[in-house]
C-alpha cells in the first residue's frame, strides 16, 4: 500500500508540472499585458514600465516561470489586481461560503436520487420507468438558468418563502435562511442526471447472478435489494460522488452569482470579468492539485470498500 | 461472399455478388423502425432548415429593429393598458396662448414651413408582437430564431473542433503508441486535472468574448472524453487482421490509421459528437448569460435569458418562455435523436452517457 501511494504521488508530479506550464503559457502568451491591466486606462508609459519592472515582466521567460513556481509553492500569490486583497486571504474567506452551499447539495443529491433510481431500476420497462426517463430527458434540456430564474421568482419573490438573495456572517443563519432556496433548486436540477446515472448502476447490479441466486435461495425482495444490491451499487455511486468532489470547491458559480453568495465560484467569475490574473491562476493550479489528491484518495478508498480490488 | 450466376432478363450470365449489409445501411434500417427517432429527426431537420434560412437572411434579418413598443405583450394577450405617466395629472385642454410674451413667436411659422420640407418617416410602433417584444421593443420571435441560429451554430462548430482534436490525438496515441502515447496521455491528464469550468474560465479570461473564441474555448476544453474513446478503439483495431493485411500490402501508417481504421470507428465518434453538441449548446447558453460568450451585438439564447431575468420581475414573461421553449424543444429532440442513433448504430454503446 505504501509503495502504491508513493508511486502515485510520484506520478502526480509531471501532471502538476504540466498544469503549471499550461496556466503559465496561457496567461503569458495569450493573455493581455499585466502591466497595462494593472496600470489602468490613465497610466502613463513610465508608470507601466515601472509596474513591468516590479512584476518582473522584463526578465526572460524562464525566470518568470521560476517566479511563478515559487509563488505556487510558497502560497504567496501577492495581491489581487482588482481589490488589492491578498489572494490567500481570498481563499480563506470565500471557501467556507462555497462549502456551506455545495456540501448540502452534494449530500442531498445522493440521498434523493438514490431511492428514485433504485425504484425505477427495479421496475424497469414499466410505465413509471419510461415516464420518468422521458421527464428527465425533457428536464435536462431546459437550461439550469431557467430553473434558477423561475425558482427565484416563484419562491423568493411571489411566494416569499425564502429571501431572494443574501448572506450573513453566522453559519447557522446561513443554513436556515439563505441556503435552502439555492440548495433546493440545485437538487431539483441535479436529480435528473443523477437518477439516470444511478439507474444504470442499479440495472447493472440487478442483472448479476448473485441476485438470481439470492432470490432462488428464498430471500424476499427487501433483503435482496437493501442488503445485497444496494451495497454493491454503492461502489460506483461513491466513485461518482468523489469524482464530483473537486467541483464542489469551485462551487456552482451560477448559484453564487444569482444568490449573491460570496463564494469561490463567484470570485473566479469576477476575476475573469476584471482580468484579475493572479486569482484565476491561483485557483486553477490549486484546484488541479486538489483534484489529483482527491482522485488518489478515491482509489485508496476503493480498496477499502471493495476487497476484490488489486492495485497494480 | 459467393458469386452466383443468375439469369437476369436481358443479361444472361452476369454474376451477382451477394454483399453483406454495411454498418450504415443496417443502422438506417434499424433507425427507420424507431418512431421516436424519426420524429426527433424530423424536428431537428426542421430546426436546421430554420437555421439555414436565418443564416442566409431570409428570416429574422431585422431582429435588431425596434418594431414594437417596449415590452410589447404577445398578440394573444392584447395590448398593454396605457400606464399613468406620473402622479400629477396632465392637463388636457389646449395650451395657453403665450405669443404676446414669447420672443420666438414671430419665427414659428417660418420654422414650420422649413420643417415641412424634410421627409420624415412615421414609424408606428406595434402594440403587440407575435411572441411579444423585449425591453427595447425588438421582436422576440425574430430574436429567438436568430438566437437558435447562433447557439446551435456555436454548439455544432465547437463539437466539430473538439471531435477533430480528440480523434486525431486519439488515433495517434492508440495506433502509434510508445513515446507519442506517453506524451498524449500526459497532455490528457493535465487537461483532466483542471475542473472543466475553471478551464473554460481561464481560457475566457485570456481570449475574451466573441463567437470564434467561444468555439475555440469549448473545443479546446472538451476533447478529452472523445480522445479516451478513440484511443481505446484504435488500440483495439490496431491488432485486427485487416490492419495487419493492410500493412502487409504496404499501406502507410497514415493510410492505415485514417483510411482503414477510422471508417470502422466513425459510428462511435458520431455518437460521441452528438453528445458533445448538446453539452456545448448548454455551455454556450451559460457563457452568453455570464457575458463571456457572444459579443454584445449578437443574440443567443443565453443573452435572451439574461434579459429575461430582469423583465420577469416586471411581469414580462414572454422572452423567458420563448427562449426556453425553443431551447427545450431542440435539445430534447437532439438528445432523443442521439439515443436513437446510438441504438441503431450499435446497441452495445448504451451506457456512454
Amino acid at each position: 500500500m505504501a509503495a502504491y501511494l508513493i508511486r502515485r504521488l510520484w506520478q502526480m508530479i509531471p501532471t502538476l508540472a504540466g498544469v503549471v506550464l499550461l496556466v503559465f503559457v496561457l496567461f503569458k502568451f495569450f493573455g493581455g499585458d499585466p502591466a497595462e491591466i494593472l496600470g489602468g486606462l490613465n497610466a502613463t508609459p513610465e508608470q507601466i514600465d515601472a509596474i513591468r519592472q516590479q512584476l518582473g515582466l522584463n526578465e526572460p521567460w524562464y525566470v518568470q516561470l521560476w517566479i511563478f513556481v515559487k509563488s505556487i509553492v510558497t502560497f504567496d500569490w501577492g495581491k489581487s489586481w482588482a481589490t488589492n486583497e491578498a489572494v490567500s486571504n481570498l481563499f480563506a474567506t470565500r471557501l467556507p461560503a462555497t462549502l456551506t452551499v455545495m456540501l448540502p447539495i452534494l449530500i442531498l443529491d445522493v440521498i434523493v436520487a438514490l431511492p428514485i433510481a433504485m425504484w425505477v431500476a427495479y421496475r424497469r420497462g414499466s410505465l413509471a420507468d419510461r415516464t420518468i426517463m422521458v421527464v428527465t430527458t425533457v428536464a435536462l434540456s431546459i437550461s439550469f438558468l431557467v430553473y434558477i430564474i423561475v425558482g427565484q421568482y416563484l419562491f423568493g419573490f411571489q411566494l416569499g418563502w425564502f429571501p431572494v438573495q443574501g448572506w450573513s456572517d453566522s453559519t447557522l443563519t446561513n443554513l436556515t435562511t439563505y441556503v435552502p432556496l439555492p440548495v433546493m433548486l440545485a437538487v431539483m436540477v441535479g436529480i435528473a442526471p443523477q437518477t439516470r446515472l444511478y439507474r444504470t448502476f442499479f440495472l447493472d447490479e440487478l442483472g448479476q447472478d448473485y441476485v438470481r441466486t439470492a432470490r432462488a435461495k428464498g430471500l424476499t425482495e427487501g433483503p435482496v435489494l437493501f442488503k445485497h444490491v444496494l451495497r454493491n451499487a454503492m461502489i460506483p455511486i461513491l466513485t461518482n460522488v468523489s469524482l464530483a468532489l473537486p467541483s464542489v470547491f469551485v462551487g456552482s458559480f451560477l448559484i453564487e452569482v444569482f444568490f449573491s453568495i460570496p463564494g469561490l465560484g463567484r470570485e473566479v467569475l469576477l476575476a475573469v470579468n476584471r482580468s484579475d490574473y493572479p486569482v484565476i491562476q491561483a485557483v486553477t493550479v490549486y484546484l488541479a492539485a486538489l483534484t489529483m489528491v482527491i482522485n488518489l484518495a478515491t482509489d485508496v478508498l476503493f480498496k477499502l470498500v471493495d476487497p476484490r480490488v488489486v492495485f497494480k | 461472399m459467393s458469386s452466383v450466376l443468375v439469369e437476369q432478363g436481358g443479361r444472361p450470365g452476369a454474376p451477382v455478388i451477394e454483399r453483406s449489409e454495411g454498418v450504415w445501411h443496417a443502422a438506417w434500417r434499424r433507425f427507420r423502425a424507431d418512431r421516436v427517432g424519426l420524429v426527433s429527426l424530423a424536428i431537428v431537420i426542421a430546426f436546421l432548415v430554420l437555421i439555414v434560412l436565418a443564416a442566409l437572411g431570409f428570416t429574422a434579418r431585422d431582429w435588431q429593429r425596434e418594431v414594437g413598443v417596449p415590452n410589447a405583450p404577445p398578440t394573444l394577450l392584447g395590448p398593454a393598458p396605457p400606464e399613468a405617466a406620473g402622479v400629477i395629472e396632465v392637463p388636457q385642454g389646449p395650451n395657453v396662448d403665450l405669443s404676446a410674451v414669447d420672443p420666438l413667436a414671430p419665427r414659428y411659422k417660418e420654422w414650420e414651413e422649413r420643417a415641412r420640407q424634410f421627409k420624415t418617416e412615421e414609424i408606428v410602433k406595434a402594440e403587440t408582437l407575435p411572441l411579444g417584444g423585449d425591453r427595447l421593443g425588438r421582436d422576440v420571435l425574430s430574436k429567438a430564431v436568430k438566437g437558435t441560429q447562433i447557439s446551435v451554430f456555436v454548439g455544432v462548430l465547437a463539437a466539430v473542433v473538439a471531435t477533430l482534436i480528440g480523434t486525431v490525438l486519439g488515433a495517434f496515441a492508440g495506433f502509434i503508441g510508445g513515446k507519442v502515447n506517453d506524451f498524449l496521455e500526459w497532455l490528457y491528464n493535465v487537461f483532466e486535472a483542471i475542473p472543466g469550468i475553471l478551464l473554460i474560465f481561464a481560457f475566457a479570461a485570456v481570449f475574451g468574448r466573441g463567437i470564434g473564441t467561444v468555439v475555440l474555448i469549448l473545443g479546446l476544453t472538451g476533447w478529452t472524453g472523445l480522445y479516451r474513446q478513440v484511443r481505446s478503439e484504435f488500440l483495439k483495431h490496431a491488432q485486427r487482421e485487416y490492419v495487419r493485411s493492410a500493412e502487409a500490402i504496404g499501406a502507410s501508417r497514415w493510410s492505415r490509421m485514417f483510411r482503414h481504421i477510422l471508417p470502422n470507428v466513425s459510428h462511435v465518434i458520431l455518437v460521441r459528437m452528438s453528445l458533445l453538441v448538446v453539452g456545448f449548446i448548454k455551455a454556450e447558453v451559460i457563457l452568453s448569460y455570464l457575458g463571456l460568450g457572444v459579443p454584445v451585438d449578437q443574440v443567443s439564447w443565453g443573452t435572451m435569458l439574461a434579459e429575461a431575468q430582469s423583465e420577469l420581475i416586471l411581469g414580462h414573461w414572454w422572452q423567458l418562455v420563448a427562449a426556453t421553449v425553443f431551447m427545450a424543444v431542440f435539445v430534447t429532440a437532439f438528445s432523443l435523436l442521439t439515443d436513437a442513433l446510438r441504438d441503431a448504430l450499435d446497441p452495445k454503446l448504451r451506457g456512454l452517457e
